[in-house]
């Protein structure tokens, strides 16, 4: 009996060392900050002189902030426009890509690439490209005839249109990748099946290829949320949350909010909402999965 | 019969004919901001915005490409940034993997609480927590240097979570019969377990190396003085600063592409297993 315990002790100390390294630090630099993040909601602080702790105040200051309420529905905005064409685009790449294609893999990697390419970069390209009076895309388009053209990230009404576009074009490849590993894993026989019966590619990519893909589908879905709900950097870069409020999303309220205008508590109750709102986005997604995700 | 057969493969062939032309039209939209921005990077600052438009400048500028280095510090950032990416890596692999053994291969009191402890601030977005998180590091006098950048980057969730999906997949029976051969823990994991892993450590390794080359808002918040700053972030000022000399900012968001090109094209079979992985695992 005693060795036992001796032994449970010991194995727990190994086990433990093995942790250490990561735990420390995980738990310094990552549970303390979340935890940390839920009272400092609750305090008024300027970072310099003492912090006053005012109850759910900054709560009721938030909902009543019209900016409040520009970034949040700047954010929905955003997530509503990528979501849905970023999963589209990646998916019917990923269906072109998937058959038995001449240079696929070159193709892969090309439509992959901007994923993996630095944002400030793809940022400022974007921007010269779309430059309202001097770009390529508005000269083409002027050559085509267009008037009124556009003054994409430079207009109220385009610039978030422009950033949703640039976050498309740059994050489809990824996506595509995990569509394509989840195309490979359909068994061929299904198609076969279908082409005795004399169902067509259309009907065999409603039929089969897309129940097939709902377990992708799903984690698609949930990654391109979670992720458009972050989105800060490309709208710094290109728009910097303008014209006006424009592109001003809910990170960029945060960010705003604690590191320019020093209201640390305030920019700590803009996190809890954004934190809370991806929240319960993503359990009403887990509730769903099992209406409409098939795993086989 | 016949008839239909040829009819149908005339379709085919027709509707092979449009997936490439898609392709190869999506594949120029992927590409040609690129190709953009090398010939805009090659030019007078006059040319840059002059139709109808030259895709090879017939005098290249090549000295764009000396000024960049002139005009800011550019070789600063870059090693700054390569520093902070080579240990940033580094740490989250020997830490990751390390971690990622033990709850994968012992047994131990409080390991599923501290594994959900793990998974589920993986769905917390750091943008939550990263203003408390400045606070703490501001107090333990870390802000505007590289550890703090170093520190928050390094013990990731993450890393733990996909090594360690990895590290249930290898048979349990082999770390059992190094045991009973009175191998000691360390052991099994250094020369059983770390040499299995190179697929997961190579995924690792490339999202991190991706990601910390890349990464914008840490260093936005983090560092003030102009040594210590990272390459996305010096291009950011470069841009600011130099904002009418196209020329330029293109040839210095050229360089900063570079390293990110010849990683992901030299092991671009681990970028697409990687991705591949991580969707499938979920």
């Amino acid at each position: 009996m005693k060795t036992t315990r001796h032994r449970t002790l010991r194995n727990d100390l190994i086990a433990y060392s093995f942790l250490l390294p990561n735990l420390l630090g995980f738990v310094i630099f990552t549970m303390v900050p979340i935890v940390f993040s839920f009272f400092l909601a609750l305090m008024k602080w300027d970072g310099a002189n003492p912090a006053q702790f005012v109850g759910l105040d900054n709560f009721f200051r938030l909902f009543q902030d019209e900016g409040f309420q520009i970034s949040s529905f700047n954010t929905f905005y955003y997530v509503l426009g990528v979501v849905p064409l970023t999963l589209i685009a990646s998916l019917a790449l990923a269906v072109l890509l998937n058959g038995k294609i001449r240079g696929r893999n070159i193709f892969r990697s090309i439509m992959f690439f901007p994923y993996v390419a630095s944002l400030v970069a793809v940022a400022v390209v974007w921007n010269m490209l779309f430059h309202p009076t001097m770009g390529p895309v508005n000269f083409l388009l002027y050559s085509l005839g267009v008037e009124n053209l556009p003054g994409w990230s430079a207009s109220v009404d385009w610039a978030m249109p422009t950033v949703i576009m640039a976050t498309i074009w740059k994050g489809m490849g990824y996506y595509m990748i995990i569509y394509l590993a989840a195309l490979q894993g359909i068994p061929g026989y299904l198609y076969e099946a279908a082409e005795i019966d004399g169902a067509g590619k259309w009907k065999q990519f409603w039929k089969i290829t897309v129940p097939m893909l709902t377990p992708a589908t799903f984690f698609v879905v949930m990654m391109l949320t979670i992720n458009s709900f972050k989105v800060f950097d490309l709208i710094y870069v290109m728009t910097a949350g303008g014209p006006g409020r424009a592109t001003n999303v809910l990170v960029y309220a945060i960010y705003n909010a604690a590191f320019i205008e020093f209201k640390f508590g305030y920019s700590s109750a803009i996190a809890i909402v954004l934190f809370a709102i991806v929240l319960v986005i993503t359990l009403v997604q887990f509730r769903m999965e099992k209406k409409w995700v098939s795993y086989t | 019969m016949g008839q239909l057969h040829l009819r149908s493969r005339a379709v085919d062939a027709a509707g092979k004919g449009l997936i490439y032309f898609l392709l190869i039209a999506l594949a120029a939209l992927m590409i040609l901001p690129f190709v953009w921005m090398v010939s805009a990077s090659l030019k007078l600052e006059k040319d840059v915005f002059r139709y109808p438009f030259e895709w090879f400048p017939a005098t290249p500028i090549w000295q764009n490409y000396s000024d960049i280095w002139t005009k800011a510090p550019f070789l600063t950032y870059t090693i700054n940034t390569a520093y902070l990416t080579f240990v940033i890596t580094g740490l989250q692999l020997f830490t990751s993997s390390f971690a990622a053994y033990a709850f994968a291969k012992m047994d131990f009191r409080g390991k599923n609480i501290l594994f959900l402890g793990y998974i589920s601030t993986i769905a917390v977005p750091w943008q939550v927590y990263m203003v408390p998180q400045f606070i703490m590091m501001r107090h333990l006098g870390l802000s505007d240097t590289h550890l703090a950048l170093i520190l928050l980057q390094a013990f990731s969730a993450f890393g733990v979570f996909l090594m360690r999906q990895f590290y249930v997949s290898i048979p349990t029976e082999l770390v059992e019969a190094a045991r009973i051969d009175g191998m000691n823990e360390y052991g099994i994991w250094a020369k059983i377990i770390v040499p299995l892993s190179k697929p997961p450590m190579a995924t690792l390794t490339i999202f991190t190396l991706v990601f910390v080359w890349n990464d914008f808002m840490g260093p936005l918040i983090y560092i003030n003085s102009d040594h210590l700053k990272t390459i996305q972030l010096g291009l950011r000022m470069f841009i600011s600063q130099y904002s009418a000399e196209y020329a330029l900012i293109m040839a210095a968001s050229l360089v900063s592409l570079i390293p990110v090109f010849i990683v992901f094209f030299s092991l671009q079979r681990f970028f697409v297993e990687g991705v591949a992985s991580t969707g499938i695992k979920n």
